[in-house]
């Protein structure tokens, strides 16, 4: 049985970052099963981020009698650091391992880390990314014990004589149960088991302090034992709490902003019962009947990287500088491996206010003309790298599209099949009627579309 | 310019969706409707983390001059305010302020188990969270969401918006500039795509939510533009781009424009190597740009009824470090700077360089605070509601 054209474009779209037209119309005899496997497998391979190494950046101590001062040292991890977030935006442009770097994206604000060291940001990614389709429980393990997340929630500080519990609340609060479902007294307990988990400061290897180590009883989540960090990772793995919270975020990540309670609950029963599988769910939601549903097609605002990896494969832009990239990625108000806080970024509606929303509307347009980009960034804090080192006003960022090719792909198609492909929900008739009436070229009839609400949507 | 080009240069044919605007955003929304004039309130932000301790000296402190070696200020450069504490010699201009009965010094200020890290410090500040919560929104975005209708009611002098100013349901907006603004949102795809809109399609979905906001900006903007125009801003400001950005806010203000809370930053103060000149510098800018601000505030009479407050996300630490700088602290004081304080000079008992918390100073009076007292007894809102808790409030105002 054939697939119908807009479901294997809402697959893409979610799963993906989209797909061209004739591709969609090349799938659609096979059957969604075939559709979805092969969609699947082209993600089998991982590939990690390699911008920077384990000795490019000397440690800050190294790098002074080396001669070089603090300015010098800033600069070269600016450029560690924007080599590094311009690698996955590359990346996300062009691999066919789509799912993987959809799900990698997850993981990256589902474990929001931020740290001034490229070297342990690309790390701990390449962990989101080599386990992201794995069980979840080996996941949680690799980034509890990386040495990433070991420093951003501070467990470096967590002794027995002092327990530091920015970890363990993290751990119950974002990445598994939630607020709600523990105590106070839980945080202050599993606090202790995670004492002494630290890391070597040369290799970033996970080391166990034993003699920072509390081997006393603990009581956590009802049960009593003298646990250790394994334990209390696994008995919160034991909570079916985890898999529904879970299952929650990758819903609305997935599927719609608004959760469908009852189909969130079968996930969760399913991802549960799976030991935590994120495969196995994740094939699961794309083979649902209610994941085309026309109530959650086209109905999520992208995220800032979603639009622009969006743009750059729809369009194939070509970029003169690679700053061009971070500076749009601040405009419109995420910058990979910068989030806002260790929750991650909200998504949703709030990727949307006055300034962004304006931006969102001009960008397609000005990119695909080589146009001038005219967003300035300030200079907040130079501790705080690119995240503020592209101090510029009204530069002229070159880009280059080759429109021949877009515009044969898109020469003879009809109105609706271009808006399907590019746009998330349908122009209402009337405005079909408009933008048809004043149209001359097909060129013309693309930037149209892109530059309307609807392209904000997928 | 001809068709072709400006399809060129901008992207899309001029003109295109040449059809009646049957709706204008700007009746659709009423765009003062509603909206009851109040208090002008301009926040001021020292990006990177200001050192307090040589902003607002304490001069006649032993342990101050023992643990600055370096960078401590000479007693004899020292602005005096009274026999403990004076201000930073770059800060004449905002002395003259002082003597005027127009500055409060509130000291101490900060958090429970405070952060310090820049970005999370920050975070704190803006979204008026405790350090272990996390809040997408910011606290002048929840007042917005709990009394305004238009994103023009908070302006934000600058190109991004800052999460102070992101609600839930309203946002600000940001703008250096209003005619560019305006002529960004009059641009023909927005523009004919804005008077397309029709009220059935402001719905709750997404889409419904974009054009809304699409809708919003467009009249905001307009708004905006329009009654800034009727204000010719003479006033003398110092050529900086805080001078400017300062200017750009009195004169919205003066030209009567319906906006509560105007957002402007200054940076940067991380001041870990060669902070003596560098701060200088910023506190020079600052203190002679607050000055020109009051003095064309008062021209156009609305001093009266402006406040002005300065933060930063952290202070710096007691004792200096061996690169003629300071590195990340914590407590630090604020200034409000308007014509109707209730307590003038400083409001409140000196920092104590004895009982510091890791060579940190202890923070008396929560941030949290100061902005329940400026919420409740300036902007006319319910503090407990913005800032989801109660919190005393303070009596400068």
């Amino acid at each position: 049985m054939a697939t119908p054209v807009e479901h294997i474009l809402h697959l893409y779209k979610r799963f993906g970052f989209g797909i061209s037209l004739e591709d969609a119309k090349l799938l659609r005899p096979k059957k969604l099963g075939e559709i979805v496997n092969e969609l699947f497998n082209a993600s089998i391979v991982s590939t990690g981020l390699s911008a920077v190494s384990i000795d490019s950046i000397p440690k800050a101590k190294d790098a002074m009698t080396e001669g070089m001062n603090k300015k010098e040292l800033n600069k070269m991890i600016n450029l560690y650091s924007e080599n590094l977030n311009t690698d996955w935006v590359k990346q996300l442009v062009n691999t066919k391992a789509v799912v993987r770097e959809k799900q990698t994206l997850f993981w990256h604000n589902h474990f929001a880390c931020r740290l001034r060291n490229p070297y342990l940001m690309q790390e701990l990614n390449n962990v989101h990314r080599q386990f992201a389709f794995s069980h979840f429980r080996e996941l949680l393990f690799n980034v509890s014990k990386h040495a990433a997340m070991l420093q951003f929630l501070n467990n470096q500080q967590n002794k027995k004589q002092h327990p530091n519990e920015n970890f363990a609340r993290e751990l119950m609060e974002l990445f598994t149960l939630g607020r709600g479902n523990y105590t106070e007294l839980d945080v202050k307990e599993s606090a202790r088991a995670f004492t002494g988990w630290s890391f070597n400061k040369d290799t970033f290897e996970y080391e166990f302090k034993e003699k920072q180590h509390d081997f006393d009883k603990k009581i956590f989540l009802k049960r009593e034992g003298n646990f250790g960090g394994e334990d209390i990772i696994n008995i919160i793995m034991d909570q079916k709490q985890t898999a529904y919270f879970l299952c929650k975020k990758m819903y609305a990540y997935y599927v719609n902003d608004v959760v469908d309670e009852k189909l969130v609950k079968e996930l969760a029963d399913f991802y549960y019962l799976n030991q935590y599988d994120t495969d196995k769910l994740l094939r699961k939601i794309a083979l649902s009947d209610w994941f085309y549903a026309p109530k959650n097609r086209g109905n999520k605002i992208k995220s800032p990287i979603d639009f622009l990896v969006t743009l750059n494969r729809q369009f194939n832009i070509e970029y003169e500088s690679n700053t061009t990239l971070i500076v749009i990625q601040r405009g419109l108000g995420q910058l990979l491996f910068y989030p806002p806080n260790v929750a991650g970024w909200a998504g949703g509606k709030s990727w949307i206010n006055s300034s962004t929303l304006i931006l969102r509307l001009r960008l397609p347009s000005m990119l695909l003309n080589s146009g001038v980009i005219d967003i300035e960034t300030e200079d907040d804090d130079p501790d705080d790298g690119i995240m503020a080192m592209t101090k510029s006003s009204y530069k002229n960022y070159k880009t280059q599209v080759n429109w021949e090719k877009i515009i044969t792909e898109y020469k003879t198609t009809e109105l609706d099949e271009v808006a399907a492909v590019l746009l998330g929900s349908k122009p209402e008739e009337e405005l079909k009627t408009i933008i048809k009436a004043d149209t001359g070229s097909t060129k013309e009839l693309i930037l149209k579309l892109v530059s309307l609400p609807h392209y904000q949507l997928y | 310019m001809d068709r072709r080009d400006f399809l060129k240069h901008s992207g899309l044919a001029s003109g295109y969706f040449l059809i009646p605007s049957f709706l204008k955003p700007l009746e659709t929304l009423g765009i003062n409707e509603g909206v009851t004039k109040k208090r002008n309130l301009i926040v001021i932000q020292f990006s990177g983390g200001n050192d307090g301790l040589n902003t607002v000296i304490p001069y006649n402190n032993d342990i101050y001059y023992k643990l600055r070696k370096n960078i401590g200020i000479k007693k004899e450069n020292v602005i005096a305010l009274d026999n403990e504490l004076g201000l930073n010699p770059a800060m004449t201009a905002f002395k003259e302020l002082y003597d005027q009965g127009y500055v409060s010094i509130i000291n101490n200020v900060g958090y429970p188990n405070p952060d310090r890290s820049h970005f999370r410090s920050m975070d704190i500040w803006q979204s008026a969270s405790s350090s272990k919560d996390y809040i997408s929104t910011g606290w002048l975005g929840r007042y917005l969401d709990s009394q305004c209708q238009f994103p023009y009611q908070a302006i934000e002098i600058d190109t991004n918006l800052s999460l102070a100013l992101k609600g839930k349901k309203l946002s600000g907006i940001a703008t250096k500039n209003a005619k560019q603004l305006f002529e960004e949102t009059k641009a023909p795809y927005f523009d004919s795509v804005t008077s397309y809109i029709k009220p059935e399609m402001l719905d709750e979905d997404n889409l419904g939510y974009l054009y809304k906001t699409m809708l919003s900006t467009t009249s905001s903007a307009k708004y905006i533009y329009d009654t800034q125009k009727t204000y010719t801003n003479i006033s003398e400001y110092p050529n900086t781009e805080f001078g400017r950005q300062l200017k750009t806010a009195a004169t919205f203000i003066n030209s009567g424009l319906n906006t509560s809370v105007y957002y402007v930053s200054l940076g940067s103060f991380d001041t870990h190597v060669g902070q003596l000149n560098k701060q200088q510098d910023l506190l020079t800018q600052y203190s002679e740009g607050v000055s020109a601000l009051v003095k064309n505030l008062k021209e156009a009479n609305t001093f009266d009824d402006t406040l002005i407050v300065t933060f930063s996300e952290f202070g710096r630490r007691v004792e200096e470090n061996a690169s003629g700088g300071t590195d990340h602290g914590t407590a630090s004081n604020m200034f409000i700077v308007g014509a109707q304080l209730k307590k003038k000079g400083i409001f409140n008992e000196a920092p104590d360089l004895v009982n510091l918390v890791d060579g940190d100073l202890k923070h008396h009076i929560d941030f949290r605070q100061v902005y329940a007292t400026l919420l409740d007894k300036w902007l006319m809102a319910d503090s407990t509601t913005v800032l989801n808790e109660k919190f005393m409030t303070l009596g400068f105002i």
